[in-house]
């Protein structure tokens, strides 16, 4: 008999029962719930006068909407000046009140994005299945967990139930080998994947993350991939767990306690695909020839290295790709053949559950440092992924970093990556950004949304233009050290 | 949940490949905190031609004459057409709930992505898969003739084509016994399985303690 994969053996685990038609329940271990996608099933609770099966699986906080700006954020709830997003975000707090479920409030220091806050405390643990309201519930899988986006009706059914229904899944297998190059990371890693099998090459199926390059990565790293498994279709991204895993693990707010540590660890080293194990798709690359990766259009799969230029709609394939390029060209305000480094910018935006942890902004950093944001661009800004993030990044002295160089440091959410608060691009605004989707009107009416690595980013923010990291670090800065650093 | 068994729709194409949720309805309705009224906003990029916001009166915005559902020919449409990769992006069941509200009650495509899929079935919409020949076959057909309508037959699992033609279609079992008889699934769920999640629960409480607090 073949070994199992990884994700078989989630399955395995936490299956509760099957219908012949493969329709499954499984059980979930962890519930993270915010604001934007949980009112109504909640309100469906209790029409239906149901409680929820087990309240300490659950977890909350608001993210999608909370103001960044000091001034809105520090009056509370209260504060927030959009009454819609207020009253959103005052119905997840009542909400959460009545039924009793842990809730990082919008200015405890423990609030940030959902899946920045769950690895963070240690809810999100090795060998669980975590779900949460949110497609880029993926990024939990980095831990060798199973991890999936839902919908309302599903937050609903696994409020009442502690279950989701699922068929099983296919398994994918995107091998990453050999090594990256200096300032190449796991953001162009993910973007060089989804522009090899686009943004429906892993539809259907959990495809773990698997390889050199990516078992050299730090947990950070990790969850970036994983992130972005569902922008290559994927609802389920999975790395298997080794030492980085559990090191990263030890000693969070939620993790085991030192009673049950050993046990727990001992469970986890079996979170790996067996050798002999079967998957129905397998994909290479290979590390080394990744270059920093830019998105053009507006489909993550629309993304080149940095030293390529926008394709030409008429070297396309088939009638339908052809219609796409030619409508991203027409809304993104670029043309065939131009090349990336000469896409002009007007706001960068470093933050999301993408590329907002302390690593992202401690890359995006060391570019910055010493060096002025271009006169040319509007706005740069940073918002860290959570309220820990923020002070960490303090302590290090990054934020003074920011500011010195003419970057707005911001609190904890989502912000600009889908702009449901304040923080949103204008009609026909180019903008490099370290978030996730790059579809027309995401991050605003009209706006032009460029996905790139942190590191990237805030190289453009420097250059008012996209530029390539490597060369543009091996440029020394004007020598100037900020005070305390 | 509105049950669906069988309906003869006229037919609305949107020939546009990935279409993501974020076009299907854009992110400022997401503030609502109902499941009801997003209808008048489905499509809202492309169907107007101002930025709309929540709670607006739509009926007097600009409204894009090129967008096809703004096409006299295509006013009560129930039934929309689709290329590939339908309904990509975020999770948010705004997207099926929009749609619905909207008059939709079938999608037709050669593929959706998961989420989208798994929505759209526990908010009463049918979702049919075709192979993309079939699919370009409908496109042409939608096109060459004005009124072009649908037979839909959930129980039979068939497509009834103007031309007499009949297309089969896939549905899992769970899906339609769902979808025809208009079931919530949570209610089943706690029918049929609360033993077996309690028997679950024990044993999985007794493997792994670290996953429940206070344990």
């Amino acid at each position: 008999m073949a070994g199992q994969t990884l994700y078989d053996k989630l399955w395995a685990s936490h299956l509760v029962s099957s219908r012949d038609d493969g329709t499954s329940l499984i059980y979930i271990d962890r519930h993270l719930l915010h604001e934007v996608t949980s009112p109504q099933a909640f309100e469906g609770l209790r029409l239906a006068d149901r409680r929820p099966w087990r309240i300490d699986a659950n977890i909350a906080t608001a993210d999608h909407n909370v103001p960044t700006s000091l001034k809105e954020r520090s009056a509370g709830i209260a504060g927030i000046e959009d009454n819609v997003s207020r009253i959103q975000v005052q119905t997840l707090d009542d909400n959460t009140t009545s039924f009793g479920i842990e809730t990082f409030g919008i200015n405890d220091v423990r609030q940030g994005i959902v899946h920045i806050i769950g690895p963070e405390q240690g809810a999100t643990l090795p060998g669980m299945t975590v779900v949460c309201g949110d497609s880029h519930t993926a990024t939990h899988g980095a831990f060798g967990a199973l991890a999936h986006g839902i919908g309302t009706s599903e937050v609903e059914h696994v409020l009442a139930t502690q279950c989701l229904i699922q068929r099983k899944m296919k398994n994918m297998q995107v091998r990453v080998e050999g090594q990256l190059g200096p300032h190449v990371t796991a953001k162009d890693i993910v973007l060089a994947i989804i522009g090899e099998i686009g943004t429906a090459g892993g539809t259907g199926c959990a495809i773990e993350f698997a390889g050199s390059a990516i078992r050299d990565l730090s947990m950070e790293g990790r969850m970036t991939i994983c992130n972005m498994a569902i922008e290559a279709g994927a609802r389920v991204g999975l790395v298997a767990v080794d030492d980085t895993t559990i090191n990263y693990v030890k000693g969070r707010p939620f993790a085991p306690t030192p009673e049950q540590w050993d046990a727990a660890v001992e469970s986890w080293r079996s979170l790996v695909s067996d050798d002999d194990a079967v998957f129905d798709k397998v994909v290479t690359l290979d590390a080394a020839t990744i270059e920093p990766q830019v998105s053009w259009g507006t489909s993550p799969e629309m993304v080149v290295g940095i030293h390529d230029s926008v394709p030409d709609p008429s070297q396309a394939t088939d009638d339908t790709t052809q219609r796409g390029i030619t409508r991203a060209l027409e809304y993104m305000g670029l043309h065939a053949g131009q090349k990336i480094t000469d896409i002009q910018l007007d706001r960068v935006f470093i933050g999301s559950c993408t590329n907002a942890r302390i690593e992202d902004l401690r890359a995006a950093a060391a570019v910055v440092e010493g060096r002025q944001v271009a006169g040319s661009i509007k706005q740069a800004m940073v918002v860290p992924g959570s309220g820990l993030v923020k002070r960490q990044a303090e302590q290090e002295g990054l934020d003074q970093v920011f500011r010195d160089a003419g970057f707005e440091w911001r609190e904890a959410g989502c912000s600009m990556c889908l702009a449901m608060n304040a923080d949103k691009l204008g009609a026909g605004e180019h903008c490099a950004s370290t978030s996730n989707r790059n579809f027309e009107g995401r991050q605003g009416y009209g706006g032009r949304t460029h996905l790139v690595s942190p590191a990237m980013a805030a190289a453009a923010a420097i250059a008012g233009h996209f530029v390539d990291v490597r060369e543009f670090v091996d440029t020394p800065a004007p020598a100037r050290r900020v005070a305390g650093l | 949940m509105k049950a669906f068994v069988r309906q003869k729709g006229l037919v609305a194409p949107l020939d546009r490949a990935n279409v993501d949720t974020d076009l299907i309805i854009p992110k400022q309705f997401l503030k609502s905190i109902k499941r009801t009224g997003f209808g008048p906003n489905l499509f809202d990029e492309l169907r107007y031609l101002d930025e709309g916001y929540p709670g607006q009166d739509c009926s007097n915005r600009p409204i894009n004459p090129d967008f096809v559902l703004n096409q006299p020919r295509y006013e009560g449409a129930s039934v929309l057409l689709a290329r590939k990769n339908f309904g990509c992006g975020s999770s948010r069941e705004h997207a099926p709930w929009a749609l619905e509200d909207f008059g939709f009650r079938v999608i037709i495509a050669p593929s959706f992505a998961d989420i989208f899929f798994n929505n759209a079935f526990k908010n009463g919409l049918l979702l049919i898969q075709l192979d993309e020949a079939t699919v370009d076959r409908l496109f042409d057909a939608v096109e060459q003739t004005p009124g072009y309508r649908l037979d839909v037959d959930l129980i039979e699992q068939k497509i009834m084509t103007p031309e007499g033609e009949t297309i089969g279609f896939e549905v899992d079992a769970f899906r339609k016994y769902c979808l025809e008889n208009g079931l919530d699934d949570i209610g089943l769920t706690l029918t049929d399985n609360s033993h077996a999640i309690r028997e679950f629960e024990t044993r999985h409480r007794a493997a792994q303690p670290w996953l429940f607090r206070g344990a």
